[in-house]
């Protein structure tokens, strides 16, 4: 087939971008290598984009064992165990197929993980819907939510925490971001670098299929009015192939036959086999002819670029395909050696005793395209919002109407449709600051939380990129936890859009800022560029996933209040800032003005000082506050604990509602004991801490002076009202 | 006394209940089901999770397996089996307990506590529960929706073999503490002979006062003594 441009174009290649390939093959390439350039040279795959600025980012601190680049993050908490953890992306297919999309975003992610030698103990979840009046929200959350659970469940880990929101502005292209986070043994961690020539590549899992074929090049480029018609490049999951094939990799991962091992995710066998031999310095030899194919007459095109679900790469060591074979056919998988590794630094392939495609390794990863694009900085609204200026409410009605709102209502409906509790470990589950989840038969736990915050990073990029890492490192805090470290999905829109540019550019400064600042480091991650439809860029919504320690089982802390009458203190200053809060955004909504500030110093001295508090056993409930300020943190510690509150409005405050909603940072609320309150309040004042003592707990009433009162209960009603009300449910 | 839990493929609490049986020093075993022999059990746990991914019909093909022709045996001549969600759903389609567990009212996955009512402790699995006593366990289904014919539910009603239903906190049983649409919220039943129980809630996930509660602990014990 002769290589037109339409060709080219239809690969998702610029004409600069095929010059470059037949510069690096010195020739023309046929179509099927043409295909694997478009695979490898894709966004999603190479990081072409994002590669000059993610190498800002902090990767290391003491605990880090493996930073970016291999299938998944790496960190030591000590005793032997490490934590591989990693998010990723499923955006585009989830918006097409959303059961299938979101689904296989779970499947992929917990790959990534097992691949490392890591048995998964949890999933997130990041999901971001357009506004719900959008006729197509409601289908979209419903397949969404059934599909991560659908997969999570059945392959039986526990998703323990996430976020739902919504926002008109992911109408026409949702987010679904999934986490995973696995336990490993420190001395077996498993890599991609193949090692040695002549050894056996083994392909095991699910048979290939014609699906998801270009499924990464669709996740590289923009949606328009016909991305519908691209349902049949959406993969299709089966959780249970894939609980098969976990317990097989795993089992086989206790024996010393592995060399190196990589999932076939994005890109399917084509990026995978690259990569394994890119890594090592080698070359791979494939015999197509030997492929598992799950339909009759695939051609090497298919099989190369084909996401189908559930499979593997393995090279193993000389001699040791018996006992691995015997494995996989315990567990009904195929397993089947296609090639080898050469020593040619060459990708050869061979259909029907032909070499079909021949392409030097390098090729197509080291010299795959590297774009230095133009980037603008954002110019600033910096117009300070009033509140006296604009239409006046009564702060109880805006109060109610905050906590029944979509974004802060509770989310029980999402999380109950996933299985929070299957391993036995899950301490916190979702609702708290961070989930906790043991490591299994020891005395310690690790807290992860997911975060995002776009409306910040729209109107600040900078500022929102400090303020996304320092809000997780801060959810990781509330419960007890030291953070160690984060993993990022970067959800952009356009990179050849320099003002899109611009916020990725600056978001990464400020991530890069916080994360140096709090030792926080990111240790793996993923980028999703081309967020948009028609021109229409999603909010930058970076998303930040955070992992920290819990040593002592003892000594863990959550939002719930403890006990009828302890004293309720804010640590950290309240200033009131109103500007991108969700008061002004869903009351008024003002969607202009500047986010809260970020004061590093002030996040590390006032988190450290709650870690000291939890440590000492003087508090008995910790809640941070974020979004919707300290009245919706308050509510938050009510309604889960069926606790009520009497508190005063401070006497020097300038405004009730700029003090209960503004959304300053790095504050905490904190409930202590009537008994230990002075000892408290000195461990304060000696490290310089501000703190308000602003009431008590007390029976059943939320009750703020004579602004505000209600019963726990009813509260907890209009909390719960939202979400059964859209799906039409009764109770 | 020893145990055995049986693992299909798709099996995924299978680890859990092991776990909690050992710390309450049970002798288990796990057994795979491709086996055609049972070790010496006092007591068989049917796990849940998906076993072979749900396919066809919860259970439907994990009642037809090698291992499964031994349970049927052993549970025949009295030995102690409990079947825990997947594991209710399988031994329905295996025969030895009656009903049927349909799609959840809701049509959708539902996980979360409960509340359970200990209807009835006359039986070696809930002697060390006190009647009428309210425990939280955590359910993960989707097909717990119990149903039977009215001369069968009247035979359970009437013979004791109901030992816990979904209620409220106060121990009222409504249909707004039923989670799923259960026939008179039934969450368990037992065989005439009460030694075969099957449920849907999971109590090896309630055995740890540092993770949750440990309401499912006198399940084990009972058990045990």
């Amino acid at each position: 087939m002769k290589i037109t441009k339409e060709i080219i174009d239809l690969h998702g290649l610029k004409s600069e971008e095929y010059s470059k390939i037949k510069l690096l093959m010195n020739r023309e390439p046929n179509y099927l290598e043409l295909g694997i350039f478009s695979a490898m040279w894709n966004e999603h795959c190479s990081y072409k984009s994002s590669k000059i600025h993610l190498k800002k980012l902090p990767i290391k601190n003491k605990n880090v064992i493996q930073g970016p680049g291999e299938n998944a993050g790496v960190i030591d908490i000590g005793d032997g165990d490490a934590i591989v953890f990693k998010i990723e992306s499923h955006n585009h297919p989830s918006f097409i197929e959303p059961y299938q999309g979101s689904a296989t975003g779970v499947g992929g992610i917990l790959r990534d993980v097992f691949t490392m030698g890591a048995r998964p103990i949890a999933l997130l979840n990041s999901i971001h819907f357009g506004d719900p009046s959008n006729k197509k929200t409601k289908n979209l959350l419903n397949g969404v939510v059934s599909g991560i659970g659908g997969y999570g469940n059945c392959i039986g880990i526990p998703t323990v925490a996430g976020e739902t929101k919504f926002n008109s502005t992911y109408n026409e292209n949702i987010l679904v971001n999934a986490m995973a986070v696995g336990l490993a043994n420190k001395k077996k961690i498993f890599y991609s670098k193949a090692k040695g020539i002549n050894k056996p590549v083994v392909y095991v899992g699910s048979k290939t299929g014609r699906d998801g074929i270009h499924g990464a090049s669709m996740a590289s480029a923009e949606f328009d009015e016909n991305s519908e018609d691209k349902k049949p490049t959406v993969q299709v999951g089966d959780p249970f192939t894939e609980k098969l094939l976990m317990e097989a990799c795993l089992e086989l991962m206790k024996k010393d036959s592995i060399i190196s091992i990589q999932d076939m995710g994005a890109a399917g066998l084509t990026s995978s086999s690259v990569e394994m031999a890119y890594k090592g310095g080698l070359g791979i030899e494939l015999d197509l002819d030997k492929i598992p194919c799950r339909e009759e007459n695939m051609s090497p095109y298919e099989m190369m670029l084909s996401e189908s679900q559930e499979r593997m790469l393995i090279i193993l060591e000389d001699g040791k395909e018996n006992e691995a074979r015997q494995i996989f056919k315990k567990w009904d998988l195929d397993f089947v050696v296609i090639g080898k590794t050469t020593d040619t630094k060459n990708l050869s392939l061979k259909f029907k005793n032909e070499v079909v495609a021949s392409i030097p390794i390098e090729a197509l990863s080291s010299k795959a395209p590297l774009y230095d694009r133009k980037w603008v900085k954002k110019k600033l609204d910096k117009k300070k919002i009033n509140i006296k200026e604009h239409k006046k409410i009564k702060f109880d009605k805006a109060f109610f109407e905050l906590i029944s709102s979509p974004n802060h209502s509770n989310k029980k409906w999402v999380t109950e449709q996933y299985d929070q509790m299957v391993m036995g470990d899950t301490i916190e589950r979702s609702g708290a600051d961070a989930a906790i989840v043991k490591i299994h038969q020891k005395d310690k736990a690790i807290a992860i939380t997911v975060d995002s915050s776009a409306n910040y990073c729209k109107s600040h990029p900078l500022s929102g990129g400090k303020q996304i890492v320092c809000e997780s490192w801060r959810n990781l805090v509330s419960v007890g936890a030291k953070p160690i470290a984060i993993t990022n999905c970067l959800n952009f829109g356009n990179p050849e859009n320099p003002e899109i540019m611009g916020q990725f550019a600056e978001n990464i400064l400020g991530i890069k800022e916080a994360c140096e600042f709090l030792d926080y480091p990111v240790v793996s991650g993923n980028v999703s560029f081309y967020n948009g439809t028609n021109n229409n860029n999603i909010y930058p919504t970076p998303v930040i996933g955070g992992v920290g320690l819990i040593k002592n089982l003892n000594k863990t802390q959550n939002h719930k209040f403890k006990k009828i009458d302890s004293q309720i203190m804010i640590i950290g200053k309240t200033f009131g800032h109103l500007g991108q809060s969700a008061f002004i955004n869903e009351l008024y909504d003002i969607h202009d003005g500047m986010p809260p500030e970020i004061n590093l110093l002030n996040e590390k001295n006032n988190g450290e000082m709650i870690l000291k508090l939890i440590e000492s056993e003087n508090i008995n409930s910790v809640h941070d506050i974020s979004s919707g300020g300290i009245i919706l943190a308050l509510a938050e510690m009510s309604i889960s604990s069926q606790i009520g509150i009497k508190i005063q409005k401070p006497k020097k405050m300038s405004n009730i509602f700029e003090y209960f909603f503004g959304e300053d940072q790095g504050r905490y609320l904190i409930e202590v004991d009537k008994n230990n309150l002075p000892k408290v309040e000195r461990k304060l004042k000696e490290n310089d801490i501000y703190f308000e003592n602003i009431g008590i707990t007390q029976k059943e009433y939320f009750e703020l002076d004579k602004d505000l009162k209600i019963k726990v209960k009813e509260l907890y009603e209009l909390n719960n009202r939202w979400y059964n009300k859209f799906n039409g449910l009764n109770n | 006394m020893n145990s055995s839990v049986i693992v299909f493929p798709g099996s995924n609490c299978d680890r859990d209940v092991a776990t909690a049986l050992t710390n309450l020093q049970f002798k288990n075993k796990m057994v795979w089901h491709k086996d055609s022999e049972l070790p010496k059990s006092d007591l068989i746990v049917i796990p849940g999770g998906f076993s072979y991914g749900d396919y066809l019909r919860s259970g439907a093909i994990a009642a037809k397996s090698n291992i499964l022709k031994e349970v049927i045996k052993a549970a025949n001549s009295g030995c102690l089996v409990l079947g825990i969600c997947n594991g209710f759903q399988i031994l329905i389609e295996t025969g030895l307990l009656q009903g049927a567990l349909l799609r959840n009212k809701s049509l959708k996955f539902v996980s979360k506590d409960i509340n359970l009512k200990i209807i009835n402790n006359e039986n070696k699995f809930c002697k060390n529960y006190k009647k009428n006593s309210v425990i939280s366990l955590n359910i993960a289904h989707n097909e717990g929706n119990y149903f039977t014919q009215k001369d069968h539910l009247k035979e359970l009603e009437d013979n004791n073999l109901i030992p816990f239903k979904y209620c409220d906190i106060e121990g009222s049983i409504n249909e707004s503490s039923n989670p799923n649409g259960s026939l008179n919220n039934i969450a368990g039943i037992l065989n005439n002979n009460k030694n075969i129980l099957g449920m849907m809630p999971h109590p090896e996930r309630m055995v740890n006062n540092l993770i949750s509660n440990s309401n499912g602990i006198e399940l084990f014990t009972s058990i045990l003594s």
